[in-house]
């Protein structure tokens, strides 16, 4: 039996690790990007200089070889399910028994004029970065950036770039920051966080064009308000989008994303798809049916690997959780808290900050059960565990306000807020009583 | 990747220094000159004057430069062009400085003449220069020991009060740096100092510093001298047994060996502020992991055997002289060793490693070997070796080579805690007990952790972090000095350091969190069964 896998990301090289676990085949991944696997997310820190490229490859190079799985740098242009082979880009061709597809994600453009200038890229890949170190390399040489495109990606770039002392004007179609996602307060908060950093943030501002120079590299953009703004890099980081193109002529049924069953199977047999690049045929839950987050590649590489080594296993994420870095104030989520934009009426928001340190604290309970349905903190961690067990047992926000302080993960020594937090939702609650 | 590798060369953050910066710089080495001239024999008429003047000028520089650094900076790890700066990328300005460190250290130990040491007579250069401090200290002149000691001391309140500036949003990282740094400032240098000024008979004591760190603690003329010097030497003797067997192993049982390596600790004093900049250089790999395996734990063994070796040659064949004969003080040391050995090995068998126990039975059979060659012999010197050539050796090549020249001489290459994690006995010992019986851990935050590699990479101890934090597993390694720097880095709140029950202590999870509420279970009921 041989499987090869398509993406050396986390999802990809999750499912190889445990199918090598669990079994004997014959693993062959197949990346274009790089030659290890590394961690994505990292590659913000190699450009700030927290960290080499070394420091993102989660497993020693030899580790592929003792675990015989066999990594081939190529890029596959078509799959071809009746020969059950994949062909090469340059010629040449692999063939499979079971076909893995964790292809990953790619930037969006939306067909902005100018948009495929030199000086003109998204934050993604390993190529992505070294492009930015060719178009901002230093101040001196990146006058000013331009960012585009208010999400994860788009303020990890200003936090790099503001590293290495370039202005940065970031440029957001919300009226405040990531608001389809986090409620207003926690939004505003990092609104103030980004200006703190010296970043020129433009709200409700959407990008009209990009301008050239005579040597077809990108010199200014204009914005929606007809503003033009200098600068010699225009960073789109307008999310993502699975990258897929590649399969285009070969049956396999795709929407947004390749489309799967509960098995991450594709409607071809023995052709899968996991991560990004994966989208459910029904989504699960208030999930949406494409995923781009390292939580869930993960888990669907786990899943899969134990499918295929004899061990059918639905794909059943529980409950969700994700987490980010804000420049400095980490932020943690469990459960649903929805944003300020398409809130269910239903849904209440118990918020808190702390009147001067850039701390704060959600949580997302139903009016009338009262019943927890999510938390979200900026700058205090919570214990995964806990929080988990309090969805799954759905205890009610007045319970979770009185256990806060079980699920503090904070360091040791750290300040404790389980009080003052009580105390604002006790004064809360009596005075709307 | 040939693209990457030129990336300290095309970019970078921004190299210039800024004005402040300049000043502290100029205001900081300047001052170092001072010491230079001295060592270079030049005569400054009015010592006490100069030596402040030097003294404070190091320090005033090194906190000017941490606070035009970090001030106006919001709070937060910024470890930005770490890996681009020469002094910590093993650029230029690192290997000048770990030329000139280790040459320090070389003529310290071996050379103490040219820093102006003179035998039966008035001291000259850089030592006389601190004779004044001394005299108003000890009452007595300098020593190129109490020159080492005013510099260490210095570069840990000067480079703490900068570490304290970079971590200030963390409390941990604040008190555990003023912990090592009063430790130092009080018990290593300021109470030794005036304790041989109350009873000058007594042997120099850094209270702090146990035995096998400070090897030489048992020494003939150590003991006589506590024995002579009545109840507070008497004290101060049983003070230094009581640390190592019952003080040291209480502790690390309930909050890990950190409480001495990164809170207490002179040699992890300075590594944890000055040598800061250079935790990142540690080797990660496992062929590194399993080189400090075998060399630090062959450390303690010889310092166990040379130790043993010393004091018997000092023990009479009766009881006359010391509390303890000869016979009686190695059937003790027999019988500590053996009992030790079986407790781990019928208890905590589970938790080591085949080459661990392979090792360990190794060693400990060419202890008890080497105790019955002596019982059926009368040599003269126990072991093979004479105890004097075995104490010069453990002397030259750990005491001075190891823990100095390479140990801190090397920090700009090999990282800050070289000789903590391949060397000292101290920690080797401290170490056995972390991960055999303590309630320290470092707790992983679930599936929370996105593999980024910022634990590892700042690992002074070279652990590879991330590798447990991925698969969910808590960190419990018997090198782990519990600085918490991990935790501070990691990004998304991962790591928490933490004591509590042994029961699921060391939890090898088979699923991640998040897949499934069931298999979540599965996962935690299997954890518990190994330790």
């Amino acid at each position: 039996m041989h499987i090869v896998i398509i993406g050396n990301g986390i999802s990809g090289i999750t499912a190889a690790r445990h199918i090598r676990k669990g079994s004997d085949y014959k693993i062959t991944v197949v990346s274009y990007e790089s030659d290890h696997f590394f961690s994505r997310t990292a590659l913000m820190y190699v450009y700030m200089g927290h960290m080499k490229y070394e420091h993102t490859k989660p497993y020693e190079d030899s580790f592929w070889k003792k675990n015989r799985i066999e990594l081939r740098r190529a890029r596959v242009t078509e799959v071809v399910p009746a020969s059950k082979s994949l062909i090469l880009e340059g010629g040449g061709a692999l063939n499979y028994d079971k076909l893995i597809i964790a292809s990953g994600s790619q930037p969006n453009r939306f067909g902005w004029p100018g948009q495929d200038l030199k000086g003109v890229q998204g934050l993604y890949s390993l190529q992505d970065l070294e492009a930015l170190e060719v178009h901002a390399p230093n101040k001196k040489q990146c006058r000013r950036a331009v960012i585009v495109g208010g999400g994860l990606i788009g303020i990890e770039l200003a936090e790099m770039l503001r590293s290495r002392d370039i202005p940065v004007t970031f440029l957001v179609r919300e009226s405040s920051f990531w608001n389809g996602v986090l409620p207003e307060g926690e939004s505003a908060m990092i609104n103030e966080h980004i200006r703190q950093h010296h970043v020129d943030l433009r709200l409700g501002t959407n990008l009209k064009e990009i301008l050239s120079d005579d040597s077809g590299r990108a010199r200014a953009v204009i914005t929606d308000q007809d503003e033009q703004i200098e600068c010699s890099l225009v960073g789109l980081t307008a999310g993502v989008r699975p990258n897929i193109g590649f399969l285009e002529n070969s049956g396999i049924e795709t929407d947004k994303g390749v489309l799967v069953d509960r098995y991450l199977q594709t409607n071809i047999p023995d052709i899968y798809a996991i991560g990004d690049c994966a989208q459910q045929r029904i989504p699960i839950g208030k999930r949406r049916g494409v995923e781009a987050v390292w939580y869930t590649g993960r888990m669907m590489g786990e899943t899969l690997a134990r499918t295929l080594c004899g061990q059918d296993r639905e794909y059943k994420p529980g409950h969700w959780f994700n987490s980010a870095k804000f420049f400095d104030i980490e932020y943690q989520t469990y459960g649903w808290v929805s944003g300020s934009q398409g809130r269910d009426p239903e849904e209440q928001h118990f918020h808190w900050r702390h009147p001067k340190e850039l701390l704060c604290l959600t949580i997302a309970y139903e009016g009338k059960t009262r019943k927890l349905l999510g938390i979200n903190t900026f700058g205090i961690r919570l214990r995964h565990e806990v929080v988990d067990r309090w969805l799954t047992r759905a205890l009610s926000v007045d319970q979770v306000l009185e256990r806060l302080r079980e699920a503090n993960f904070d360091p040791e020594h750290y300040r404790r807020y389980e009080g003052d937090i009580l105390q604002a939702f006790t004064s809360n609650t009596e005075h709307i009583l | 990747m040939t693209t990457l590798e030129s990336m300290s060369l095309a970019g970078g953050p921004p190299k210039s220094l800024k004005n402040g910066q300049k000043l502290s710089v100029f205001l900081g080495l300047s001052s170092l000159c001072i010491l230079l001239l001295a060592t270079f024999g030049i005569d400054f008429p009015n010592q006490g004057f100069w030596l402040s003047t030097s003294l404070s000028g190091i320090l005033l520089g090194v906190i000017g430069f941490s606070w035009t650094s970090y001030k106006g900076e919001p709070m937060g790890i910024k470890n930005h062009g770490v890996q681009f700066k020469s002094i910590s990328g093993r650029g230029l300005w690192a290997w000048a400085l770990g030329i000139v460190l280790t040459a320090f250290y070389i003529v310290l130990y071996f050379y103490p003449e040219y820093l102006g040491l003179v035998q039966d007579g008035p001291n000259r250069g850089l030592i006389s220069l601190f004779d004044p401090l001394s005299h108003a200290l000890s009452g007595n002149p300098a020593s190129q020991w109490f020159v080492y000691g005013t510099l260490y001391t210095l570069a840990i309140l000067a480079f703490g009060i900068k570490f304290l500036w970079k971590y200030r949003h963390n409390r941990y990282q604040r008190l555990r740096t003023l912990s090592v740094m009063f430790f130092q400032t009080a018990f290593a240098f300021i109470i030794p100092e005036i304790m041989a000024r109350l009873n000058g008979d007594l042997p120099y004591y850094d209270l702090k510093n146990i035995w096998p760190l400070n090897y030489y603690n048992f020494e003939r003329y150590r003991v006589n001298a506590f024995i002579d010097g009545g109840d507070i030497g008497l004290g101060m003797l049983i003070f230094g047994v009581l640390s190592i067997l019952v003080i040291t192993p209480l502790l690390t049982y309930f909050y890990g060996k950190r409480w001495y390596c990164s809170w207490v600790c002179g040699c992890g004093g300075l590594a944890e502020t000055a040598g800061d900049s250079f935790r990142q250089l540690s080797d990660k790999s496992t062929f590194a992991w399993k080189v400090e395996r075998w060399v630090v734990h062959s450390v303690l063994v010889f310092v166990v055997l040379m130790t043993t070796a010393v004091i018997y040659s000092y023990l009479g064949s009766d009881n006359s002289k010391y509390w303890l004969s000869k016979s009686q003080f190695l059937l003790g040391v027999g019988l500590l060793l053996t009992a030790v050995f079986a407790w781990v090995m019928v208890f905590r068998r589970k938790a080591l490693k085949k080459d661990a126990i392979y090792g360990a039975a190794g060693y400990m059979i060419i202890i008890l070997g080497l105790l019955a060659i002596h019982g059926f012999s009368d040599a003269k010197h126990i072991f093979i070796f004479s105890s004097e050539s075995l104490r010069k050796t453990y002397s030259f090549l750990i005491g001075s080579i190891f823990s100095g020249v390479i140990g801190t001489g090397f920090y700009p290459i090999f990282g800050n805690r070289v000789w903590c994690r391949f060397g000292c006995p101290m920690a080797a010992i401290l170490g056995l007990q972390q991960r055999l019986f303590s309630r320290f851990r470092i707790t992983t935050n679930g599936g929370q952790c996105i593999s980024c590699g910022n634990c590892s990479t700042y690992c002074e101890m070279g652990i590879d972090v991330r590798a447990y934090a991925q698969k969910g597993a808590n960190i419990v390694r018997a090198s782990c000095v519990g600085c918490g720097i991990c935790s501070a880095v990691c990004p998304r709140g991962v790591l928490k350091l933490e004591n509590g029950p042994l029961k699921g202590r060391i939890n090898p999870r088979e699923v991640l969190l998040g897949n499934d509420v069931n298999l979540m279970d599965l996962a935690n009921q299997n954890s518990d069964t190994a330790y």
